[in-house]
């Protein structure tokens, strides 16, 4: 017991019932309510960006995110084996457009725009977000070159759209910089042709990336000189047949 | 007159006396003037435009007048001494504090009905009459919570505070639950137990995000059931806090 306190023996019996009815009541109340859920075709028109800044009240990293929360709070529900499939892309594109706007620097849209809305099984859908990353990829080519090396995969693997992957490739070789960008990233095209079996382009612009000299890592050179080596047998192979 | 009467009415007459009245007019002008700027850098539903501004902006700007309101006078009451002296009188401490209680709720009353007076000229007023009913029962529950702040604290700086934290958090904590139970997160034990904070949390908190909404104003009066709810789930939470404010001011040694 604090000083300035009385005992609890004080406190009249009518006012300790009065509080335990009224805290019962109120948890009741509280429990019998259903916890709020959001449903995949609730989710309302994207504000501008100009918008979101404003409300952000001068901190607009922090409410890009919580944005990004609030977004990603729409779907059909756990335990849905398809989630995001019924979502109204057009509306999740633009929020995703107005929270990238508002903290350019934030990776997070795209990373969700790549990993989680791209995956869903809907190739209408997956090429909406594989759009938005590359629109928002040209933008900022040495920053967002994951998101759309993703994108040029998904567009390979899962839409099996070989043009699409390579013209998403081409981009990542040609904007992008960046010295720290890997090996795999940079030779994405190439790899692409070769499915595509446009053995000739392969071999030019693998012969171009050794000529260029940017390559400085002997390891790395020396396994696109491999590279290269193995696709002028298969194009001499091809020419005697 | 009953004695939890007369101290409502005195709690009246000091409100009435104070700045409260010209801070009023002075919310009642701004939000005019604000919703009437704005309106006019809209391109549509110029109309819808002011109801929901002015209706944010007097609903929030009531519940911090109302609040500073309270806390100050709890305060300064405490500090000149004149909490003694109307203990003194044959007052038991409950009448004392329902009776302040009751006085703030009127305050709380005229502050909600000058605020619905200037939603007439955008919403129809059956709209109106429910949003200002919802707003009176929502200072009523703001009176009680700043009163028990107050009362507990002794400071005007922490219950105004604490009153605010409580205020943004009871408004918000509906959207902090579904940010909880977002589909990306992940079902570790720690997002497990972040969730069961939250619920836990929110079971101690009315849910002010379902009282006074701006669209009753702009798509029309809610339904008798919605309104009941929210109404109801305002009074219950005002009488915990009522219960819990006299719970600790009967343990007060005064």
């Amino acid at each position: 017991m604090r000083a300035g306190e009385r005992p609890l023996a004080a406190v009249p019996g009518w006012l300790w019932a009065a509080l335990a009815a009224s805290l019962a009541a109120q948890v009741a109340l509280r429990s019998l309510s259903a916890p709020p859920a959001a449903a995949a075709a609730d989710l309302p028109p994207a504000p501008r960006a100009a918008a979101l800044r404003a409300a952000s009240l001068g901190e607009p990293a922090s409410a890009a995110r919580l944005a990004m929360l609030y977004v990603q709070a729409f779907d059909l529900g756990a335990g849905n084996a398809l989630p995001y499939r019924r979502l109204d892309y057009g509306r999740l594109r633009a929020w995703l457009r107005a929270i990238l706007d508002t903290d350019p620097r934030s990776s997070y849209p795209l990373f969700a725009a790549a990993r989680v809305y791209a995956e869903v099984d809907d190739p209408a859908r997956a090429r909406v977000m594989l759009e938005f990353i590359h629109e928002a990829y040209l933008e900022a080519p040495n920053r967002r070159w994951p998101a759309l090396a993703h994108a040029a995969l998904l567009a390979k693997h899962r839409l099996r759209d070989l043009p699409l992957a390579r013209r998403y490739a081409a981009d990542l070789q040609r904007l992008t910089a960046d010295p720290d960008v890997p090996l795999w990233a940079k030779q994405m095209e190439i790899f692409i042709l070769e499915d595509m079996n446009e053995l000739e382009a392969a071999r030019i612009m693998l012969g171009g990336m050794l000529a260029s000299g940017h390559l400085r890592d002997p390891g790395e050179r020396r396994f696109l000189k491999e590279r290269l080596d193995e696709l002028e047998r298969r194009l001499a192979s091809e020419r005697q047949r | 007159m009953l004695p939890v009467l007369l101290l409502a009415r005195s709690t009246l007459l000091e409100a009435r006396r104070s700045g409260l009245p010209w801070l009023a007019l002075g919310l009642l002008a701004a939000a005019l003037g604000l919703a009437a700027f704005l309106s006019q850098v809209a391109v549509t539903e110029s109309r819808e435009f002011q109801a929901a501004f002015a209706a944010a902006l007097l609903r929030a700007g009531a519940a911090f007048l109302l609040a500073a309101h309270v806390a100050a006078s709890v305060v300064r009451e405490a500090n000149d001494k004149v909490l003694e002296l109307a203990l003194a009188l044959p007052l038991s401490r409950s009448q004392y504090w329902l009776g302040k209680l009751c006085g703030y709720a009127a305050v709380g009353l005229a502050l909600a009905a000058a605020c619905a007076l200037p939603m007439l000229l955008w919403a129809a007023p059956g709209s109106v009459a429910l949003w200002g009913a919802s707003l009176a029962f929502e200072l009523l529950l703001l009176g009680a919570a700043t009163l028990f702040f107050a009362v507990t604290l002794a400071s005007v700086v922490s219950a105004i505070a604490a009153t605010a934290g409580f205020y943004l958090l009871a408004r918000s904590i509906a959207a902090i639950q579904l940010l909880a139970r977002g589909p990306l997160a992940e079902e570790t034990w720690t997002q497990v137990v972040a969730r069961g904070a939250v619920d836990a949390v929110a079971l101690l908190l009315p849910r002010l995000d379902q009282a006074t909404r701006s669209d009753w104003l702009l798509y029309g009066s809610p339904a008798a059931a919605e309104f009941g709810a929210a109404v109801g789930s305002l009074l219950v939470y005002t009488a915990l806090l009522a219960a819990a404010g006299l719970f600790d001011f009967n343990r007060r040694n005064l």
